[in-house]
């Protein structure tokens, strides 16, 4: 993109990478930059407020949809590497605020100009590839709010195609939700523990030695149940492989001494 | 049946430790959700084909007042009766009275969702008439005197032993030497008894997949042609069903009744398909004296009014379980009433009560499939959220709960003080996790750490770090 003026992109990190993995942060940047984008933090960014809107807790929701809006006018484009807070921003801020006069028409804005990651570098920058190597095999879940919220699909396997040593064993349940759920894991456990327990069995057969996904919610629950099955298969966001930001061990993974 | 939602959780723990239910649910991806896939991958026009679909429902829905009353002019030009039930209750009183005048002491019934919603079996027990269901899941779940588990495979929860056992305690001509294991068996065992069933009836109640306000028709579909016989044989034969099953034309019907089969089985067409029309015409073969349609409505204008109006666009397909990873874990009694899985969950809640199903519309991580799927777009997860607003309006949600999201709430909307939380998280979770990069124990986190580990922080958040400089 040189000789152009770079886009002006605002980073939203999402509320679990801000506290638990800034690493996805810095992959997300870097893979923007390397783009031709010009990436910044909007001021004044917390939570997307998707814990209280799934919850019924309409009013926090709209309150923290604004607190976002604002935060993130100002840019050409914001992106997200998370599907459910894309979704959140692109499907339900809308939805949320319709009823808004004042605000409706913001929240509308700012759907249009965000984007998951892998989706804003594959369809909007229309990215062919990436520019590192990553040697073994990969399995890839299919976070739910990414996939059927966002049609994020071939995105990520595209983009992966280019790590150079890298493959890809598919699960044949790839696009089966992994029992996260936000709260609902900790609402109903047991269901959950099952759903998780059966994504881990199929990460298992597929002979992988890194499960990745565009989520960090979702990969923090199939990372926390790996680990509890002693199983070795390290979890990654899949910013950091296409980013080759392999600095941080896998998520809960042991640090080198 | 009274309903048993309030008991969910405890229900679906059982349901997860229950080896044989475990086993038989595992077997639905295979039969339903495979034959769905191959259906529609086979029919290019699906996607249209499904907002048709939506479009018919829609329609019908605004102006539902107008085709019932045209639906009831036409089935009595033919000389049937119409019985508009406001309630469950009405609805039973309905079909009592016609069985009275009748003078029936047996009655069949082919599958329908809706009598087992009103209550009729038991109304019909306490009058002394004894209801034969034919429909064979219906039947075996008859005899183990439980509810469906399904609304298209009412007893897809059991395996081949145990509908052996149900037969061999209720047959009693059924010799004990004579080998029932195989599937061909026990069919041909339940046909054997439901034979005499049928032509010895008075009274035939079917439900109905459609109703054609054009013609006053009653459009049945079956596997097992039990409801043609359940609608030919007897003298009298009752359509019920729910006031939402109109539709305006025959083509309508059609329209929906291809998204119909095929996102239920999988298949293109039912073994059977019949359009009932009202009472034997003197030019007939065969077909009943009498001919009446039980409307029911029990909760249905009520969900018109509402947020939740789209449910009634639901045309008792079943996908949206089949596709369902927590029906799929906990299978349909779990849920507690007669409607499992995504539509349960919103359903069960309008018919018994928020405060009772409480946990239904809770218990989904929102994960999309269901609406996926659904031949008429209803927008599943969108409902639940509305109902999971509406108790938390009510103040219907635990008071940790309320608690937790209204402090994390409050930090959100404070970014300084978000910021400083945030840190101290980062810091204290990253300490407790150590060189091990996880936790296995947290206190207030059991719900999380008594499955899995936490992956612990990595020790200072995205924010101070991008603010410092790191890049
Ligand atoms: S909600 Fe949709 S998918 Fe579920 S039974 Fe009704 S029509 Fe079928």
């Amino acid at each position: 993109m040189t000789g152009e003026v770079p886009l002006r992109v605002g980073l939203f990190p999402t509320c679990l990478v801000d506290l638990f993995r800034p690493v996805v942060g810095f992959a997300a940047a870097q893979l923007l930059t390397r783009a031709g984008c010009e990436v910044s933090l909007p001021e004044g960014l917390t939570c997307c407020g998707q814990p209280s809107y799934n919850s019924g807790d309409r009013r926090s929701a709209q309150r923290l949809a604004r607190q976002v809006i604002s935060a993130c006018e100002g840019f050409d484009y914001i992106v997200i590497p998370s599907g459910s807070c894309g979704g959140m921003l692109r499907h339900h801020y809308p939805e949320l605020l319709a009823d808004d006069a004042l605000w409706a028409p913001r929240a509308r804005q700012l759907a249009e100009r965000s984007y998951e990651l892998l989706s804003f570098l594959v369809d909007v920058l229309k990215l062919e590839g990436v520019d590192t190597a990553f040697p073994g095999t990969a399995t890839y879940h299919d976070s739910c709010s990414g996939l059927r919220e966002l049609g994020v699909k071939t995105q990520p396997r595209k983009l992966l195609a280019s790590v150079e040593g890298l493959a890809l064993t598919e699960m044949p349940g790839a696009e089966t939700c992994c029992g996260f759920g936000g709260t609902f894991c900790v609402k109903y456990p047991a269901i959950s523990n099952r759903m998780v327990s059966d994504k881990c069995t199929e990460a298992q057969a597929t002979g992988a030695k890194l499960l990745l996904a565009g989520d960090l919610g979702c990969l923090m629950n199939i990372a926390g149940k790996l680990s509890r099955l002693g199983s070795p298969i390290e979890v990654r966001h899949v910013a950091e492989v296409l980013a080759g930001r392999l600095e941080v061990p896998a998520l809960c993974g042991r640090a080198d001494p | 049946m009274k309903p048993q939602s309030h008991a969910f959780k405890s229900e679906s723990a059982k349901a997860l430790e229950d080896p044989a239910l475990q086993h038989a649910l595992s077997q639905i991806q295979g039969l339903l959700v495979n034959g769905r896939r191959a259906a529609v991958d086979a029919l290019p026009e699906f996607q249209a084909l499904r907002e048709a679909g939506r479009a018919i429902k829609d329609h019908t829905l605004d102006h539902l007042d107008l085709y019932l009353e045209h639906f009831a002019s036409q089935v009595e030009a033919r000389g049937g009766q119409v019985h508009f039930a406001a309630t469950a209750e009405e609805a039973c009183a309905a079909v009592l009275a016609i069985c009275r005048d009748a003078g029936a002491e047996r009655v069949i019934k082919s599958k329908s969702m809706v009598t087992e919603e009103i209550g009729l079996n038991a109304a019909l027990e306490a009058a002394s008439i004894r209801p034969v269901e034919t429909d064979l899941g219906e039947y075996i779940i008859q005899l183990r005197d439980e509810p469906p588990s399904h609304i298209i495979a009412p007893a897809v929860h059991l395996g081949r032993r145990q509908v052996e056992e149900a037969f061999r305690a209720n047959h009693t001509s059924l010799p004990v030497s004579r080998k029932i294991d195989e599937p061909a068996e026990l069919l041909a065992e339940a046909r054997h008894v439901l034979r005499s069933q049928f032509v010895s009836a008075d009274v035939g109640i079917t439900g109905a997949n459609f109703l054609v306000a054009e013609t006053g028709s009653a459009v049945v579909v079956t596997n097992e042609g039990n409801a043609d016989l359940t609608m030919t044989l007897p003298r009298v034969h009752i359509v019920l069903t729910g006031i939402e099953k109109v539709v305006p034309t025959l083509e309508d019907a059609l329209v929906l009744l291809r998204l119909l089969v095929r996102s239920a089985t999988g298949q293109s067409a039912t073994g059977y398909t019949t359009i009932a029309s009202g009472k034997r015409e003197a030019r007939d073969l065969d077909g009943p004296d009498a001919f009446h349609v039980v409307l029911v409505d029990n909760g249905r204008s009520k969900l018109l009014g509402s947020r939740n109006r789209e449910m009634l666009r639901c045309i008792r397909c079943g996908a949206c379980m089949n596709h369902c990873p927590v029906y799929g874990a906990v299978g349909g009694h779990a849920y507690g009433w007669v409607y499992p899985g995504p539509m349960g969950a919103v359903l069960t809640p309008n018919f018994v009560g928020l405060h009772e199903a409480k946990d239904l519309p809770n218990a989904s991580t929102f994960c999309g499939r269901c609406e996926s799927v659904c031949p008429v777009m209803i927008p599943l997860p969108k409902l639940m959220r509305n109902l999971r607003e509406e108790q938390f309006d009510a103040r219907d949600v635990a008071r940790s709960q309320r608690w937790a999201l209204g402090l994390w709430a409050t930090v959100a909307a404070h970014p300084t003080l978000y910021r400083f939380a945030s840190r101290l998280g980062a810091r204290v979770l990253a300490r407790l996790g150590g060189r091990r990069g996880k936790l296995a124990r947290l206190p207030l986190a059991r719900g999380w750490t008594g499955h899995r580990d936490l992956p612990a922080p990595t020790g200072s958040t995205f924010t101070d770090l991008w603010k410092g400089g790191a890049r």
